[in-house]
């Protein structure tokens, strides 16, 4: 296992070839997925969700279609459920992450998540945004580096004074942004975030929004969404998730994906189009 | 009387009213029910600390606070002193608490953080639970007939070789300190080990996927994240299990070897108050029994302290991390 991540790993390699900018390295995560199971109940089936590099990506679509399924499945954070099982291929750096022989430790730390309820360690706010810089074994100014994430997420002003009083005294807005600061603070290459407004009020939602403009600067976002506005205010690429009832079952796919403003106003699919009127939710 | 100002009608009619004046009556009776219940349990334990306190009254006043550092149990000569039995619980005690301690959290761990299958868990987790289960008596005969057999040639072994050290600085000759810390460590072992239990459980699940979710092993993880998050709980559970250890007896009064000494060596005899209590109790005259009151005074005051300095660990680490 320590082995598997002191060495350069093929992901780490990756990152070092530069090449002309195709439409094919546009792409930070490739995400071709066959089908996605929980035991047998089949949640997801044949979907291609291609996130784009240096943009944010929004995913919509009605309760249960498996948005969260499909995000929580380009970092292998569903790997934590045990009948999770996935069929299909997610590249990334040029690396299909379901690849037996990959850790799906160091995806994480590529990938990095931010949830729907804020999570922050029961630790110093402080401890909390060095959390990852450690178990990366970051090298550099560490003091700095909290700084500039806390900086990024837009909380520094806030907690400037009290680094080291517990993560968990903090408003939940704030618990939220701090659980941003935690996730980039180490650098990953792309940010997932699943509905990471959604247990905060108004005026914090829109503190989080900004902040996604100012991420996008130096990560691949990808977010889960309920709310349509917020995926027309801050997604630059829109895809739609829906969940066919036909056969007995319940199962979610990507009826469309596309520029967020084309997928609003001019949408494809007559499914998304009724979605997009608020005609079923 | 007018139970609902708000309406006429008393029930039945599917509007809200008011609870019935029989519902009144039994609200009112549980809440003496449960007063009187509290109020019995709190004047029994301080009837007992009276009747305690009272009786270690004369050995007061001959002995006064010379008795907390004098080791001579010499009932001849009416002088009485409890420093060896006080080193000998608190020492015995803190060792079983760092080997149960150890153990108990380690298969907290081993059972909650995933590494057994649900259902093998379980079985272990009864096997662990069946352990209180025991009675002391058979505990201090295993020690007797199992424990102190197996431990001698280890002992001596130790003795021989590293006897410079003031830990293996006698030999193992029958009852002494190690195996009796060995049977209190396993004694301990279940209160600390499901207590810890409790405390990596109550963990939310969102804890655990914010520790995987930055890339965390699975042992970064649990050493980083879960172990810090539970520590509230685990500190109750050591606190609990090493009151518990303070208060042992009959076992101990097996296996100590029950000598009126101050010795670091793990393998010397020693004495602790409980058996102290156990062993004199039974033949002594009027004045030894006072005495071994006052030391009861003395053992009380240790585990009302321990529980007392655990518990305020336990608020100031809660305050800390307010919500
Ligand atoms: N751990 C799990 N075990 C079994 N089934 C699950 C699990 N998680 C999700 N599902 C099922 O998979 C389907 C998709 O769920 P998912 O959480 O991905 O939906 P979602 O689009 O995120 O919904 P929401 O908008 O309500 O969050 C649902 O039918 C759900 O019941
Ligand atoms: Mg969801």
């Amino acid at each position: 296992m320590k082995n598997n991540m002191t060495k350069t790993t093929p992901l780490d390699a990756m990152e070092q070839t530069t090449g002309v900018p195709t439409e094919e390295n546009q792409i930070a995560i490739d995400a071709n997925i066959e089908a996605i199971y929980y035991g047998k109940f089949r949640a997801v089936r044949q979907s291609h969700v291609p996130i784009r590099k240096g943009e944010i990506t929004g995913f919509i679509g009605p309760s249960g279609c498996g948005k969260s399924t499909v995000l929580r499945s380009l970092n292998r954070m569903n790997d934590l459920i045990p009948t999770f099982k996935m069929k299909g291929h997610v590249h990334f750096m040029g690396q299909d992450i379901y690849d037996p022989a990959i850790d799906p430790v160091v995806v994480r730390r590529h990938i990095g998540m931010v949830f729907q309820q804020p999570n922050p360690f029961a630790m110093s706010i402080y401890d909390n945004v060095a959390f990852g810089l450690k178990i990366n074994r970051f090298k550099g100014d560490v003091n700095q580096r909290v700084e500039e994430a806390l900086r990024e997420a837009a909380l520094w002003d806030e907690v400037k004074d009290k680094l080291h009083s517990s993560g968990l005294a903090l408003s939940g807005g704030q618990q939220q942004r701090l659980c941003i600061a935690r996730a980039i603070a180490p650098n990953p290459t792309v940010l997932l975030m699943d509905e990471p407004c959604s247990a905060l009020d108004p005026i914090a939602t829109r503190k989080v929004e900004k902040l996604m403009h100012e991420l996008k600067k130096h990560y691949t976002v990808a977010i889960v969404t309920h709310n349509m506005q917020q995926a027309q205010r801050v997604a630059d690429t829109t895809a739609f998730f829906s969940v066919d009832i036909s056969d007995g079952e319940r199962c979610g796919y990507l009826v469309e994906m596309g520029k967020t403003e084309e997928l609003f106003e001019d949408p494809k699919q007559e499914l998304t189009r009724k979605y997009i009127r608020g005609e079923f939710s | 009387m007018k139970l609902d100002p708000f309406c006429a009608e008393q029930g039945g009619s599917g509007e809200p009213c008011a609870p019935s004046f029989l519902e009144i009556l039994c609200d009112r009776g549980f809440r003496w029910l449960t007063f009187a219940a509290g109020g019995i349990v709190i004047s029994l334990g301080l009837y007992i600390i009276f009747e305690i306190g009272s009786a270690a009254v004369p050995a007061m006043k001959d002995n006064g606070l010379g008795f907390f550092v004098s080791t001579t149990w010499d009932v001849a000569r009416n002088e009485f002193g409890i420093l060896a039995e006080i080193w000998g619980t608190l020492y015995s005690s803190l060792l079983a608490l760092l080997l149960g301690g150890f153990f108990g959290v380690s298969i907290a761990i081993f059972f909650t953080q995933g590494y057994l299958n649900h259902r093998v868990a379980q079985v272990f987790r009864s096997i662990i639970q069946l352990l209180a289960a025991i009675p002391s008596v058979v505990y201090g005969l295993w020690g007797i007939y199992v424990v102190i057999p197996a431990l001698r040639p280890v002992a001596s072994w130790l003795n021989e070789h590293f006897g410079f050290i003031p830990f293996f600085g006698t030999k193992l000759s029958g009852p002494g300190l190690a195996p009796a810390v060995i049977v209190l460590a396993i004694m301990i072992l279940p209160t600390v080990a499901a207590i810890s239990q409790d405390a990596f459980k109550q963990i939310p699940y969102k804890v655990k996927e914010a520790a995987y979710g930055m890339g965390t092993t699975r042992r970064e993880a649990i050493m980083l994240v879960m172990l810090p998050t539970a520590a509230n709980g685990i500190m109750g559970a050591l606190v609990l299990g090493f009151g518990r250890a303070l208060g042992e007896t009959m076992a101990l009064a097996m296996l100590i070897g029950n000598a009126n000494q101050i010795s670091l060596s793990l393998f010397s005899p020693a004495k602790t108050l409980a058996s102290l209590l156990a062993s004199n109790f039974p033949e002594a005259g009027a004045v030894e029994v006072s005495a071994l009151m006052y030391a009861a005074v003395a053992l009380l005051i240790i585990t009302v302290g321990v529980n007392a300095l655990g518990a305020f660990i336990m608020s100031r680490s809660k305050r800390q991390e307010a919500i």
